[in-house]
């Protein structure tokens, strides 16, 4: 049996008097995907937040690796390999798409880790840049990776902030609802790509309320209601679970929505 | 985009050397080179020519050198608030620290001009960084409050304990030897800290910069550390800042507590404003036109104040972009009225 890579436990958080976070605990092995799921407000984004130390929390821990990320900024803890998307894209628009991923590859862990796949010495930013941008679905040949950032739609966005995080060679990264917003289409397209990333052994959390999709991805999901984690297991196993509907749609409604 | 009249309006085009150099170099004549090489050129001759100019006018002279001084302190107010995102008014502060520091070192342990202002800008960059650095989780205008604390606390603490001279500040510096060197010395590191700094915010480590102002919660998600490279901006704007001060302390061969004064925050970013924010090359012009103008108006007396005070507001009510992004504007695109 496998170390887990990253454990929870008992992480609390309280904003004033409302209780972001109450006692969530969770393992995650490596090479899983992890979903996460709860109606709005339910603490989904808190938990992301905690765990890469954009909030400091008020109780419990997060080991990632045998070791305790407590009191670490945020920018060492995405320095040891734990990556994440944001919710609201916020790309550096004035500039070309694979100039974004300048920032991340000028990290002290990007110079590391040898930039994208050639590892050892790093080519030029820029090179390295497009490499990683067509990748992960940017056509080169149509020029999208040049295009501006402020010109791009949103399933692109959504992209480039998920290359932002591959530039780091992350062992983890957490995605903050990258299905929110997309086109039919461009969900389609997105599935295979994190299937990918999967069997290129990053391991993933992923935050959704893209309930369809999700459970096409996820080896396990985790529930959450106001702050809590209602359950744990399988799709399968939370989708017949009475509390996850009653979380969801209250009590007595049909599941239907998968 | 274009202004309108009875039936006919004002298109703009870029012209194609500006489409053809925006992104990827590849310049085909002469003519092309010329024009992109011309403004640049123009900047740089006639600044390096100026002390040759007012070679009659030796007031004016002296006031090229107050330009000079200025315009240091409105590139790093610039470099800051546009590619950091860190509205400094510090500037007060980069001054009177490179003062006393070149001040002290040239009296007190008798280190020669050309080694006291160099030290002075290296020691007084650190020092002005190291001051700042608490404060640099502080965003937008809570960072421009502080930063324009230090400066007054800084007069009035050397006032109150009487060291560094006191009110009467450190007199008997070495000047340089003769005018010549101060303007070229000026003039010369300016210019080399504007294209430098240009260059710096074009190439990989200015992105990052960009990106800690653009959205600086993703340059911590990527693994990089957003305090450090405010601090590294800091100290950029702040040596240029302490080397003026160095310069200014021994053209005056005296430095004092008046080098902590409030026109030294306040009057690059008026120069900002006038000559164009996020161009570098703006606020140098800006300090150009700004600092002879409050020159000129010393014949008005009290109401020199207002008078500037006139002109800024009528920069800012009717070219708000600034003067180097309208002409660059204007140097870059063809104009004709068409049909409607």
């Amino acid at each position: 049996m496998a170390e887990p890579i990253l454990n929870v436990r008992d992480v609390n958080k309280a904003f004033g008097g409302v209780q972001a976070l109450a006692g969530v605990s969770f393992d995650l092995m490596p090479g899983d995907i992890l979903g996460v799921i709860g109606p709005n407000g339910s603490g989904k984004t808190t938990l992301v937040n905690a765990i890469t130390g954009f909030i400091k929390i008020d109780s419990g821990q997060v080991i990632y690796k045998g070791r305790d990320l407590k009191g670490l900024a945020p920018h060492k803890i995405a320095d040891l390999g734990l990556t994440r998307t944001f919710q609201v894209m916020r790309p550096y628009f004035s500039l070309p798409a694979y100039k974004n991923l300048i920032v991340p590859l000028f990290s002290p862990r990007a110079r590391r880790t040898g930039g994208w796949r050639g590892g050892g010495r790093m080519g030029s930013r820029d090179t390295v840049a497009v490499d990683i941008l067509e990748e992960i679905g940017f056509e080169r040949e149509s020029y999208v990776p040049y295009k501006n950032a402020s010109s791009l739609p949103t399933g692109y966005l959504k992209r480039l902030e998920l290359a932002r995080c591959l530039a780091l060679r992350p062992d983890i990264i957490i995605c903050d609802e990258v299905f929110s917003g997309l086109s039919m289409s461009e969900m389609a397209s997105m599935v295979p790509l994190m299937e990918k990333l999967q069997m290129e052994g990053v391991t993933l959390i992923m935050v959704e309320h893209r309930l369809r999709e999700l459970f096409r991805l996820a080896g396990r999901v985790l529930v959450m209601n106001f702050g809590a984690k209602i359950t744990e297991g399988t799709p399968d196993e939370v989708m017949a679970n009475p509390e996850v509907k009653e979380a969801y749609f209250g009590s007595e409604e049909v599941f239907s929505y998968v | 985009m274009a202004s309108e009249r009875d039936g006919i309006r004002k298109e703009r085009l870029d012209r194609g050397i500006k489409v053809r150099s925006d992104g990827v170099y590849c310049i085909s004549s002469w003519r092309e080179m010329a024009f992109l090489l011309s403004p640049r050129l123009l900047l740089i001759m006639g600044l390096l020519l100026m002390p040759l100019i007012l070679e009659p006018a030796p007031y004016w002279q002296k006031v090229l050198i107050i330009v000079c001084i200025y315009a240091f302190l409105a590139l790093g107010f610039d470099f800051l608030a546009h590619f950091v995102g860190l509205v400094s008014l510090g500037g007060a502060l980069y001054i009177g620290v490179g003062a006393y520091i070149s001040a002290l070192l040239n009296t007190e342990l008798g280190f020669p001009l050309w080694l006291s202002i160099p030290t002075a800008t290296v020691l007084g960059g650190l020092f002005c960084t190291l001051l700042l650095w608490p404060c640099l989780p502080l965003r937008g205008v809570y960072f421009a409050i502080v930063s324009l604390m230090f400066p007054l606390l800084a007069a009035r603490l050397i006032e109150a304990l009487d060291v560094f001279g006191g009110t009467d500040g450190i007199m008997g510096l070495d000047g340089f030897a003769n005018r010549w060197w101060e303007m070229y010395l000026l003039v010369s590191v300016l210019l080399i800290a504007l294209f430098a700094l240009r260059r710096l915010v074009n190439a990989d480590m200015g992105l990052i910069f960009r990106g800690v102002k653009d959205n600086d919660q993703a340059v911590k998600a990527s693994g990089i550390s957003i305090t450090f490279y405010k601090a590294v901006g800091v100290l950029i704007a702040s040596c240029l800042g302490c080397f003026g001060g160095a310069c200014l302390a021994h053209v005056y061969m005296w430095a004092g507590i008046s080098q902590f004064a409030m026109d030294f925050s306040i009057i690059p970013i008026a120069a900002t404003v006038v000559g164009g924010g996020g161009t570098l090359v703006g606020p140098l012009i800006g300090c150009l036109i700004l600092v002879p103008i409050s020159e000129l108006l010393r014949d008005f007396g009290t109401l020199r104040i207002a008078v500037y005070a006139l002109i800024l507001m009528g920069f800012i009510v009717f070219k708000s972009e600034g003067l180097m992004s309208f002409g660059a504007r204007k140097y870059n695109q063809f104009e004709h009225w068409v049909e409607i």
